[in-house]
């Protein structure tokens, strides 16, 4: 768009527009949702954002500066657990909890991206993986019990809307948790956006280049772990205010493998992957189980290794390279590129991982 | 009176009959039930490493499709509806309150697994749904003050655990307790229950307490360090995978002790049998439900009719497994139960029969094991018979005992 | 003294059976270049095929040999079938595709076999075997380490004294020079999952008498074996092997003798160790360094 031509447009709106009003659109919907569905479904979809957000930690890490995670498990089940002890023990409010959850995951994630920085590929996601397995029988350790509550778990109260609005709970604990994604949606937009963003992408892309140029690939790697923990970290502290229980049964290595398989599936490198992420890990075990009573397990498998065969850059890829298609298609040929900003498109390297 | 009159007469009393079943006069409802079917909700884990419990969903689900050939429950059809939690308990938060808001069941009925129901223990009660003869031993099931919906059925982990440690004070004065267990909600229970029945001598008598995870290939380690800890007493808690590699273990080290294994894994077909028979000899436990192998029961009618029932609506599940043998004896419970509620199916009365069972003995429980509960009394079955296995079978010994 | 040999020796005997599945996945990395993670439930899967078979009344080394000749079939159908037309994606989502099939496996049999634990025949009799002073290990442990020493040096001498391994290393290496010089590397890759999954259930065979047939038996044995591998070194057969007996002893050895964190943490600080080595030596023990060009 720098040759100086004039803007290509649809309907007399230029593709920049079109993004503001179909994310505007997203908002609204967003918004009114839980007057639309039920209170149980209303329920399911703050799951989605909480895990659209632990998503992104996630996606932030492996999507955009190539270091794999297998273990983010952890940090969700150290962000909850730190939300669920400060209510009981101290009866901190709900409200307050998910910023001490994330700093807490950010301290953590940092002290373990540092070591685990220089492992790659595969090491590195043993590594991670050791982490998933650590954290639940970290949990249950006896000493810790007086904190943890050890195998019985926490009860938490039910939080009540605030007296003067007239939702009931399960819609004011959406809007909580809808408030706070899209605070974080933004922060991450930002971050990748600006010179962090920048230094992160060449980690990923070249790293001997970039450490050859200058960019402090330690301090960076390690950063990024932990900005990647703070994010899951407070997805688990909202899923803590939510579930009103916390106990290590919650928390097994298969929600590493969820938050892996909701990065890939909604697309790597993309933040509205995210929440297409959120979507298909809240809903399709769900569908499987519908589809079949006796095996869902081979339903899933199998569902799962077609959505890679369709879509193997993931949900985001698709919906981006239909938007492109479609744009093509209305401008003629010659318009610009809708460049996708928004979603942090990055060309989809293949891993970059070297073993 | 003229034929007019009479025909007015004869419809004028149809019509309000009709209008009478029409209005349901007859029967008194909340969601889930009504003239024609009786919706009940229920989670187990059909995923996941818990999946051996599945087939605890799959025989009730067997059972009410035989009751529904027979005609159903007082002329009504039972909708058994079973959802899979992979023993997670945020995914029971997410399937039972599809159970109560969406699908609007009835109540629930044996929600399996202590953390799992731990994590809807305070909704269900919040919603007044009842929660009924829970699938777990743990001991926070029957407390009708604090939790007046919500009752287990099973005799409770700490139960049994006191009944070996009063067999121990009483039997083994000089005794060195080794002690496995599941490094969860329910292994830490069992473990308790025998420190409560120890009492003081806990202490001096328990030499080892080791834990493992059910993730572990196997437990060998464990057993190896339990010898050399000098125990003579070996209290199992662990469920029938590694309850037979401990048996097995056990015997092939050449350690000899008294071995107590807890009832879960208390199956001469899923258990001893892998451990090796000549290997479980001696094995010390204590159980409630007939165990399917033993041949003592083979010509009783209710071991017979369980039988048929598996061929002909079960084919899949295994005759052995004792799981089964519980899923049976709990479901007629509840069958009791409902039967009992005639055409009251609110869940207040379902809740009020659920607590008048006086000493109702069911099939496929030992003989002299009875179900009672009460007002302040929410644990159905108390009792248990203690048994030591011979080579071929559980030989019973002593009386029927009960936690005090 | 006694207690510190019976667990090594326990130790070894579990790390036999990490072993002979890092041995699988050793070989699905040569020929391939990618960890499968659902190699553990491939090899649960064979086994009970083998169980079906005996069940039926054959003969237990008939049982064996034909496990092994499906399991190959079976390992090279799915790379035809379900890999083939991911080969190209980017490598997250083919890792996607290995966690698809685990969950497929892992349902499947539970479904078709159910999860009620079944014993599963040794060829080795049921005796102990005195090794010195007190210390027994089973003949089947012991049997079982000797099978996957066997399986250890078969392949070892596959990669190193036959054409068709120079060719499979050659593929997974440089698939480009390969197809130059006329190696069908679309085949050689099908030929590793076969030879992965062969390998593999002859794990599961071992592993199945030791801790009994279940859908879940393989679950954790894959990330003992996984770190088992990595220790060792991903690309050496021997390195691998040596690697899951050292993860087995090593288990134990924390479970018996760490104070306080002991039995409950014994798997973290296993991998913590495991963890510590890599980052010293980032090929593990025996494997060479790779080296990348920017």
């Amino acid at each position: 768009m720098s040759n100086g031509a004039p803007m290509p447009t649809i309907a007399g709106f230029s593709g920049v527009a079109w993004r503001k009003i179909g994310l505007a659109a997203l908002i609204i919907v967003a918004v009114g949702l839980p007057f639309m569905v039920s209170d149980y479904r209303t329920f399911q979809f703050n799951l989605v954002l909480i895990w659209a957000i632990g998503i992104l930690g996630l996606n932030l890490l492996t999507g955009f500066s190539g270091q794999i995670s297998l273990g983010h498990g952890a940090f969700y089940a150290i962000g909850a657990y730190t939300s669920a002890i400060l209510m009981y023990q101290w009866q901190v409010p709900y409200y307050v909890t998910p910023p001490i959850a994330g700093v807490v995951c950010l301290a953590v994630g940092f002290l373990f991206g540092y070591p685990a920085g220089r492992l790659a590929g595969h090491y590195l996601a043993l590594a991670t993986f050791a982490l998933a397995v650590a954290v639940p029988q970290i949990l249950k350790y006896d000493p810790l019990e007086p904190w943890t509550g050890g195998v019985q778990g926490i009860f938490l109260d039910r939080p009540e809307p605030p007296f003067w609005l007239p939702i009931n709970t399960d819609q004011w604990l959406y809007y909580f948790s809808l408030v706070i994604t899209v605070i974080l949606f933004v922060a991450a937009w930002n971050l990748l956006r600006g010179r962090s963003g920048l230094a992160i992408r060449a980690i990923r892309d070249q790293q001997i280049a970039a450490k050859a140029m200058g960019v402090d690939t330690t301090f960076y790697k390690s950063l990024i772990f932990g900005v990647s923990a703070l994010y899951t970290g407070v997805a688990g502290s909202l899923s803590a205010t939510v579930i009103q229980f916390v106990a290590p049964d919650s928390f097994t290595f298969l929600d590493s493998i969820r938050f892996f398989i909701g990065m890939v599936v909604g697309g790597l490198g993309s933040i509205a992957g995210a929440i297409y992420g959120g979507i298909f890990i809240v809903f399709m075990p769900n569908i499987a189980e519908e589809i079949s009573k006796a095996a869902p397990g081979v339903i899933y498998g199998i569902i799962l290794i077609g959505f890679m065969y369709i879509w193997p850059l993931g949900v985001a890829g698709f919906v981006r390279a239909v938007c492109a298609r479609l744009v093509r298609g209305l401008m003629g040929s010659g318009g610009g590129e809708p460049g996708g900003a928004k979603e942090g498109t990055e060309r989809q390297v293949p891993g970059g991982f070297t073993s | 009176m003229n034929t007019k009159r009479l025909t007015w007469l004869v419809a004028a009393a149809l019509g309000l009959s009709l209008a009478g079943q029409g209005a349901w006069a007859d029967g008194k409802y909340d969601v889930g039930a009504d003239d024609e079917i009786i919706r009940i909700g229920n989670t187990n884990p059909y995923s996941g490493p818990a999946s051996s419990y599945g087939t605890i969903g799959k025989a009730i689900s067997a059972f009410f499709d035989m009751i529904n050939d027979q005609g159903g429950i007082n002329g009504r059809k039972i909708d058994f509806v079973s959802l899979d939690d992979g023993y997670s308990p945020p995914k029971t938060v997410e399937q039972v309150r599809k159970l109560v808001e969406q699908e609007q069941v009835l109540f629930l009925f044996q929600t399996l697994g202590t953390p799992t129901n731990s994590a809807i223990h305070k909704y269900v009660n919040a919603r007044k749904v009842p929660h009924l003869f829970v699938a777990t031993g743990a001991t926070k099931w029957g407390q009708p003050d604090e939790f007046p919906w919500s009752m287990g059925w099973q005799p409770t982990y700490t139960t049994e655990g006191k009944i070996y440690a009063r067999y121990i004070l009483d039997n083994i004065p000089d005794a060195k307790i080794g002690i496995l267990f599941q490094n969860d909600d329910y292994g830490k229970d069992y473990v308790l229950g025998i420190k409560q029945g120890l009492g003081d001598k806990a202490e001096e008598m328990i030499v080892a307490e080791l834990p493992y995870e059910v993730t572990d290939p196997t437990i060998d380690s464990q057993i190896v360090s339990l010898r050399s800890s000098g125990a003579n007493v070996f209290y199992n808690v662990s469920i029938p995978k590694f309850a037979a590699q401990a048996i097995r273990k056990a015997y092939d080290i050449g350690w000899k002790p008294v071995h107590f294994l807890n009832s879960v894994s208390a199956s001469v077909k899923t258990v001893l049998e892998p451990a090796g028979f000549e290997k479980a000899v001696g094995v010390l436990s204590s159980i409630y439900i007939k165990d399917p192998t033993d041949p003592q029961w083979a010509d009783s009618p209710d071991y017979q009719a369980w039988a048929k029932w598996m061929d002909e609506y079960y084919p899949r599940g295994d005759k052995g497994d004792t799981f089964n043998g519980y899923a049976y004896a709990v479901s007629q419970t509840l069958k009791h139960v409902l039967e009992q509620c005639g055409d009251d199916l609110t869940r207040a009365n379902v809740m009020k029969v659920a607590s008048s069972i006086n000493g109702l003995e069911v099939p496929m429980m030992l003989p002299g094991i009875t179900i009672t509960t009460g007002a302040d009394d929410f644990y159905p079955v108390e009792q248990m018979q203690m048994v030591r296995f011979d080579g071929e079978t559980w030989q019973e010994f002593g009386e029927i005992l009960s936690a005090d | 003294m006694d207690l510190f040999v019976q667990q090594f020796v326990g130790g070894l005997a579990t790390g036999g059976i990490y072993a002979s599945l890092a041995l699988a996945l050793v070989m699905i990395h040569r020929a391939t270049e990618l960890i499968n993670f659902a190699q553990g439930e491939m090899a649960m899967f064979s086994t009970y095929i083998a169980w079906t078979l005996i069940n039926v009344g054959m003969p237990y080394w008939a049982a064996f040999f034909l496990t092994i000749i499906v399991s190959f079939a079976v390992g090279v159908l799915v790379e035809r079938v379900v890999i083939r037309p991911v080969e190209k994606a980017p490598l997250l989502t083919i890792i996607v595709v290995f966690i698809g099939l685990l969950l497929t496996f892992n349902s499947l049999a539970g479904w078709i076999w159910t999860y009620t634990i079944k014993p599963f025949s040794s060829p080795f009799p049921d005796r102990p075997f005195g090794l010195f002073a007190d210390i027994t290990v089973r003949m089947h442990d012991a049997g079982a380490i000797l099978v996957t020493l066997l399986v250890l040096i078969l392949v070892y001498l596959f990669f190193r004294f036959t054409p068709l391994g120079l060719a499979m290393r050659g593929a997974a290496l440089n698939p480009e020079s390969s197809r130059l010089v006329g190696i069908r590397v679309g085949w050689m890759l099908a030929l590793g999952w076969g030879l992965a999954a062969a390998i593999g259930s002859v794990a599961g065979m071992m592993v199945a008498p030791i801790t009994f047939l279940d859908p879940n038996m393989m679950a954790f044995v894959l990330l003992y074996a996984f770190a088992g591998a990595l220790l060792g070194g991903i690309n050496s057969p021997g390195g691998a092997v040596v690697g899951g007996f050292m993860v087995g002893v090593l288990e134990n050895m924390a479970g018996t003798y760490v104070p306080f964190i002991g039995n409950e943490l014994k798997l973290t600080l296993a991998l913590l160790l495991i963890i510590a080595v890599v980052i010293f030596r980032p090929s593990g023990l025996f494997g060479k360094p790779v080296v990348v060009r920017v």
